[in-house]
């Protein structure tokens, strides 16, 4: 088994360089790269261990998020996934010079182990400090949010077939958050696209479609009327499509792929655009499958870093009353073991959770049914087992 | 207290009988008055009778809309309709302004203009500015309304939808103000006045009174554009507290477009700033059958222009006669509304309501095979069968 793993790392190396075996650019599907994201910029480290365990940084978060992490660490156990947690708080901290930033063990922890995965972080009010979640992003450079939104089977909505990812740019764009009151009741806000971060996303689009053998790729933009920032946006997506012949690349306006994505949501396959654009597109997709509570995400960074989570508030009226419902975090834990390699028990986890949900048997509230957290998770994990 | 003068609507919160300007006062006056009265906005009056007939301005556009014209005409020619189209082409291949400014002085001549939608090729550099925003902006077309409503004969997969979205027009994202302060680095920016906030939320909170709905939301991201969305989110709740019969609130534009596609039948009358209002009213359109079914019109303090409700140019089925008529035979409904010559409006609507029903006459887009030309064939006959026999066409 440790030869298959330097063989897909060398091709990795060749492929990074322009070169092929056998002069076949082509990549079969027995040999695509197991490692989803970016690796252009660093030397392709074999992440993916096959025997060993692999450590992840754990955030419970706030509200429901220590009863969802318990449910997905015991879900995790019962599947014997090679994964070791290491459980962290993120609450910020005011560091030297009055900056605001995350508690240094937790950097410490996440710079060792380069995965993570959150739960949901409250952002209180008039706290003095900007959003966890915003501290997070800036200070691990997580410049791409991807995702994925599929139909579950069990759980009913007017759009069935879905199956499409979304790629947002997560750094810059119309959240700059550079406002400036001109004169009084004139409000300028910036939004901002940079070459680079616009070329940073496009790669990783078509990286991500290459891995996961994804067809086509369709940027989203509103170039007809903002035509310097979304055109240069646009531009960098072409030149990365130039790159990448084997993905299709089609380019489509925002309000064309809103119109169409409610009518025939089954046309599109991964989308790549701006922070704000994908804002709310995401948000759209997530509403097609049935809301945040079922929609896993995560966060690439540069530096490989990678934080997976949940993108559901903290439900405080229901936090500690074991009525809260894990299948969007286990999502996510379930891409985060797609992007380690971790192929097989990926599968029997979520093949376990869709059983689970269509079977109707036990569901939690937000589901439709009545049954507690622990015995929703009580469920999978004997699934988990079965499937063994 | 609320005056109602035909042409101006006036309201004050305690009587103040000084006379007030029709345009916003001088800043310092402002603050003053704020407590105590709201802006006035003139409701844009219907243009002169001449002869007994109006003319309205026909602008084609590109993609579907010359044939979509030529249908309008056709069908108010058919009807009798007291209307003279005055025909402005517009190029948008050509570089210079000029074909968009006689529009744009055909449409202040007459007062009032019904449009296709014109191509914006957006490959070329940002002195090409689009057509279409540069009429909005020039003629101050400050509100664009779309109502959409699920129409009986159309499957959708929601049921009973009926919000009225009323966007601002002119200003936010699509000022179309950028630069490119260092290589490599482009600022676009997003532009919000109180000026105008205002004045949208007034329009919207007055269509809402006058249409008798009880519910306005507002749709901002205000959490992350705190001085921008923020600004309107304040100007909307200003102008609710005018208005203590219509219950406002408001909703952050992802958490809208979630709900809309989950139960959107818990929405009334929505206003927002431009950008959510293009996302806003193309989800809603998508929910109701698609760009072929939904009207839109745009009111100015002088001018109103109605066209597609998505202003799509459908250049894909241009000259293939599959594109759906009814959004703009709906649109030319609005603007006899707006000429105030309601029977006929009446009639062509109710005529274009039963073609809809009328599954084998669904066009492509609502999933059937029919021809434009059929479903128009099909209003203009259920027209004749309302009215007195003569010939069967």
């Amino acid at each position: 088994m440790a030869g298959k793993a330097w063989r897909s790392s060398i091709l990795n190396l060749l492929r990074q360089w322009g070169l092929s075996l056998n002069g076949k650019d082509k990549i079969k599907a027995q040999e695509v790269s197991r490692v989803v994201g970016a690796l252009k910029k660093e030397a392709p480290q074999p992440r993916t261990f096959m025997r060993g365990i692999q450590t992840v940084t754990l955030i419970p978060g706030d509200g429901i998020g220590p009863e969802i992490s318990t449910a997905v660490m015991e879900i995790f156990d019962a599947a014997k996934a090679p994964i070791q947690w290491e459980e962290r708080n993120v609450t910020a901290i005011q560091g030297p010079g009055g900056k605001w930033m995350i508690p240094p063990d937790a950097k410490e922890s996440m710079d060792r182990n380069k995965i993570g995965l959150k739960g949901p972080l409250k952002t209180p009010i008039a706290a003095g400090h900007p959003s966890m979640n915003l501290l997070l992003r800036k200070t691990f450079d997580l410049y791409a949010n991807v995702r994925p939104c599929v139909s579950i089977e069990g759980y009913k909505t007017p759009y069935t077939d879905v199956d499409l990812v979304t790629i947002r740019e997560n750094t810059e764009g119309e959240y700059s958050g550079i406002e400036h009151l001109i004169v009084d009741g004139v409000v300028q806000s910036i939004k901002l696209i940079t070459e680079q971060a616009s070329q940073r996303i496009a790669e990783y689009a078509f990286e991500y479609a290459r891995n996961n053998q994804r067809a086509s790729v369709t940027a989203v933009h509103k170039a007809n009327i903002m035509r310097m920032s979304d055109g240069l946006f646009l531009r960098k997506c072409r030149e990365a499509a130039e790159k990448h012949k084997d993905v299709k690349f089609t380019e489509m306006y925002l309000d064309t792929v809103c119109l169409n994505m409610v009518q025939d949501p089954t046309q599109f396959d991964v989308l790549v655009m701006p922070n704000l654009y994908g804002d709310i597109l995401s948000d759209l997709c997530a509403g097609l499958i049935g809301g945040l509570g079922v929609t896993p995400s995560g966060n690439i960074g540069a530096n490989g870093v990678a934080i997976f989570e949940s993108v559901h508030g903290t439900a405080p009226d229901i936090a500690g009353k074991d009525m809260a419902n894990p299948t969007a975090l286990l999502l996510s834990a379930v891409m985060m073991l797609r992007h380690m390699g971790l192929h097989g028990h990926a599968k029997k986890i979520e093949t376990a959770c869709f059983d689970i949900i269509r079977d109707k048997k036990v569901l939690t509230k937000d589901l439709g049914g009545n049954s507690k957290c622990s015995e929703f998770t009580k469920a999978i994990c004997q699934r988990v087992r079965d499937l063994d | 207290v609320c005056l109602n003068i035909p042409g101006f609507t006036l309201c004050l919160k305690r009587s103040v009988l000084a006379p007030v300007s029709l345009r916003p006062p001088p800043e310092k006056a402002q603050s003053a008055l704020i407590g105590q009265c709201f802006w006035v906005f003139r409701i844009c009056p219907p243009p002169a009778l001449y002869g007994g007939r109006h003319t309205v301005t026909l602008i084609p556009g590109d993609g579907i809309g010359p044939e979509l014209a030529n249908h309008v005409c056709e069908l108010f020619r058919f009807c009798c309709v007291p209307v003279d189209f005055e025909v402005v082409n517009v190029d948008s291949s050509m570089d210079s302004e000029e074909d968009i400014n006689n529009a744009i002085m055909a449409i202040r001549r007459n007062g009032v203009a019904l449009k296709g939608n014109i191509e914006t090729n957006h490959n070329l550099p940002p002195s090409y500015k689009s057509r279409n925003n540069l009429l909005r902006t020039t003629l101050d077309l400050y509100a664009n309304v779309m109502h959409c409503q699920s129409l009986p004969g159309v499957r959708t997969r929601h049921r009973n939808i009926d919000v009225m979205i009323i966007r601002e027009n002119t200003e936010g994202e699509y000022s179309s103000l950028e630069h490119e302060s260092v290589p490599g680095v482009v600022e676009c920016l997003k532009i919000i006045t109180k000026t105008k906030s205002l004045r949208i939320a007034d329009y919207a909170f007055r269509t809402a009174r006058a249409k008798g709905r009880g519910r306005v939301t507002a749709v901002h991201k205000a959490n992350i554009m705190k001085l921008g969305d923020g600004l309107f989110l304040e100007c909307c709740k200003e102008v609710a507290s005018g208005y203590p019969d219509i219950t406002f609130d408001s909703m952050i534009v992802d958490n809208t477009t979630m709900q809309l596609v989950s139960r959107p039948q818990q929405f009334d009358v929505m206003v927002m700033p431009n950008l959510y209002g293009n996302v806003v009213s193309n989800v809603c359109a998508g929910l109701v059958g698609g760009p072929g079914l939904v009207p839109g019109a745009n009111y100015g303090e002088d001018y109103a222009v109605f066209e597609t409700g998505t202003r799509n140019t459908g250049k894909s089925i241009a000259n293939q006669n599959t594109a759906n008529p009814t959004a703009m035979l709906l649109a030319s409904c609005l603007l006899l509304d707006h000429l105030r010559l309601h029977a006929y409006a009446r009639m062509i609507r109710r005529a274009i309501l039963s073609t809809v029903t009328e599954t084998r006459l669904h066009t492509a887009d609502l999933g059937g095979q029919g021809s434009t030309s059929e479903v128009v064939r099909s209003v203009m006959k259920a027209v004749q069968s309302t009215g007195p026999l003569t010939l069967s066409i």
